[in-house]
């Protein structure tokens, strides 16, 4: 089975947020950046596993400029076979998706796998887009994937439970906590990761259909109200008459 | 010009979040001057109801069947309906259906899409909506640029809001196409509210000490009704779920309140529960970080003040 893993960059968890230029821009200096966790722990390596006992290559792709290389080589230390970055901004949802649909026109992977969403803006919308674009079924939030007999065995999760579906042919998931274990990569994965292809591709033109006008950060608290631990009833009247959430 | 809203009737039934986007979606067209109409696929109880909320006409596709979900035949079908309505704002909950379709309908209408929107739109210069990003650490304020606009609409954003009466049911001579994907099962708990929807949550962390422990968060989250999560090492450990981990890496949550018993309160952690509109913690460390986010704080062994909460709150409900 050959797999298309589409991997983003994002900022570190431990990153302090900021903006620039009247708040209309992410700050990213100072910032380290990583590949995002849900594409790297779950999609990715389920990715792997499927390969490594059925056959087939993991090629994994980014949209963005060349400094997003380090991530993708860093998908490679982990296994991926091989990579291609579309050399363009990601600059909406739909932009990624229309550009990695193209993509995937000239050689159609047998499934694709992108994780539930970034942690930078949280859209979970690039999976469903190329779905739609390519016309397949997809899966959100897996955290179960089973190959058997030509159909794939999906568990999804859904409000208060799961669901478990079947899918034949080609399809998109996005990747949830559970689908696979986190893998670090060793030594011998980074070595080879140099020398593994990247192709770079010109990205379509286009135009963003979703611009961002301005962030916020939240505003700061104006600090913690004590209560004793011994007297309960205290908090539990703040909460009722206060703060008026029981 | 019409504001077309899809409510969700999971096994029949219209929840909070439907009866929240229906309000959304009124307010939508309230602003835009236009008409909100409501669409549902399936069986849905008390379908005439949504009237109450502002939407001016209710339509429903199959309405005596139970279709299993498919992201791609269902959102052909919303699009279509959207279409034949001449919606220019479609709106959807933010829920594992709603997301897997809105991006779909995005595309099928050649329109731009926010996930996870948290106000009503700004007519203004141009549709703005805002967002939580960077998994709650910052908000962003997104322009669509497109004429269509789909929308999906985070939980909690706004209470539903009755304005009338009830509205008359249309049904719609209309089918989904086959399924690309077959439900084979479904497994759900019933009784609890699920993370994203929940209104109170309590919440303990690896001060627990272990899963045998949990008894006493149970309890709590049992007398106010809340629903339990979970850090993620406490997750990643095997002593809860994996459905419970809140965080930058987890469930992003809004509660009205959340208590947070023996977490430490670490960056990649407050992301996903910051916005809650309260916060208290229970913590026997005055120096851990989750106090500085905290609006209530408790200096203490979470084995003795949380059942003390527990008891209080039992007598105040009683009382
Ligand atoms: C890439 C990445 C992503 C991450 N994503 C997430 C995420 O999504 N969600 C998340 O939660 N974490 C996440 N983390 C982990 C995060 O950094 C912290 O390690 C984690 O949140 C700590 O969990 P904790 O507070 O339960 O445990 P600890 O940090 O060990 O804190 C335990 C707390 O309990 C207190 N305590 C101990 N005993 C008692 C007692 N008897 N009574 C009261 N208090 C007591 C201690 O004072 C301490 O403050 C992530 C980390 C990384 C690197």
């Amino acid at each position: 089975m050959n797999i298309l893993v589409c991997i983003s960059k994002t900022p570190d968890t431990t990153s302090k947020i900021s903006f620039k230029n009247n708040d209309t821009e992410f700050n990213a200096e100072g910032i380290t950046f990583i590949l995002n966790p849900y594409d790297e722990w779950y999609a990715l390596v389920r990715a792997l596993e499927l390969v490594e006992s059925g056959g087939g290559k993991v090629t994994v792709l980014n949209m963005g400029d060349a400094t997003n290389d380090m991530i993708i080589r860093k998908a490679l230390a982990l296994g991926a076979h091989e990579a291609v970055r579309i050399d363009g901004d990601p600059a909406d949802a739909f932009t990624v998706a229309d550009n990695i649909a193209a993509y995937c026109k000239t050689q159609m992977p047998d499934a694709i796998f992108l994780g539930k969403e970034t942690i930078d803006f949280n859209g979970s919308e690039v999976g469903p887009m190329l779905a739609e674009l390519l016309d397949i079924p997809f899966i959100s939030y897996v955290n179960h994937l089973e190959q058997s007999n030509g159909s794939t065995q999906l568990t999804r999760e859904i409000e208060g439970g799961t669901e478990t579906c079947e899918v034949a042919g080609p399809f998109v998931l996005s990747a949830a906590k559970g689908l696979a274990e986190q893998r670090i990569p060793n030594m011998k994965g980074i070595m080879m990761a140099k020398t593994k292809p990247l192709q770079v591709i010109p990205a379509l033109s286009g135009t963003a259909r979703v611009t961002a006008s301005r962030f916020t950060l939240p505003p700061a608290k104006s600090g913690v109200r004590l209560v004793s631990p011994d007297n309960m009833d205290e908090l539990v009247r703040l909460l009722h008459e206060e703060a008026k959430v029981i | 010009m019409s504001v077309l809203v899809y409510i969700e009737s999971p096994e029949g039934k219209i929840k909070k979040s439907g009866h929240e986007v229906a309000t959304y979606a009124a307010k939508t067209a309230q602003i835009l001057g236009t008409e909100a109409i409501g669409l549902l696929i399936g069986q849905a109880e008390n379908a005439a109801q949504l009237g109450e909320y502002g939407l001016g006409r209710i339509l429903q596709i199959h309405p005596s069947e139970n279709p299993d979900f498919d992201a791609k035949s269902w959102a052909k079908l919303i699009s279509e309906v959207a279409l034949a309505q001449n919606a220019s704002v479609v709106i959807l909950t933010h829920s594992a259906n709603g997301k897997s379709m809105a991006g779909r309908i995005a595309v099928r209408l050649e329109a731009g899409c926010i996930s996870g929107a948290s106000s009503l739109p700004d007519p203004g210069t141009s549709f703005a909506v805002s967002k939580s990003v960077f998994s709650g650490k910052a908000k962003v304020n997104y322009q669509i640029q497109t004429s269509t606009k789909v929308i999906s609409l985070m939980g909690n954003t706004l209470q539903p809001e009755k304005t009338g009466g009830p509205g008359t049911v249309e049904v719609l001579d209309k089918k989904l196409d086959t399924p690309s994907v077959k439900v084979v099962s479904r497994q759900t708990s019933t009784g609890i509210v699920p993370l994203p929807e929940a209104e109170l949550v309590v919440s303990a962390g690896r001060g627990l000490k272990g899963p045998e422990n949990w008894g006493i968060i149970e309890d709590l989250a049992q007398s106010l009704g809340a629903t339990t999560a979970c850090s993620r090492p406490v997750a990643d450990s095997g002593w809860r779920p994996h459905h419970e981990h809140v965080g930058q890496t987890g469930v992003a949550i809004r509660p009205n309140l959340y208590i947070a018993a023996g977490i430490s309160g670490a960056i990649q952690h407050l992301a996903g529960v910051n916005n809650s509109k309260v916060i208290v913690v229970i913590n026997k460390d005055p120096e851990a970080p989750f106090f500085k986010a905290a609006d209530f704080g408790v200096i203490g062994d979470a084995f003795e003040v949380v059942p003390r909460l527990t008891a209080a709150i039992r007598k105040f409900k009683q009382g």
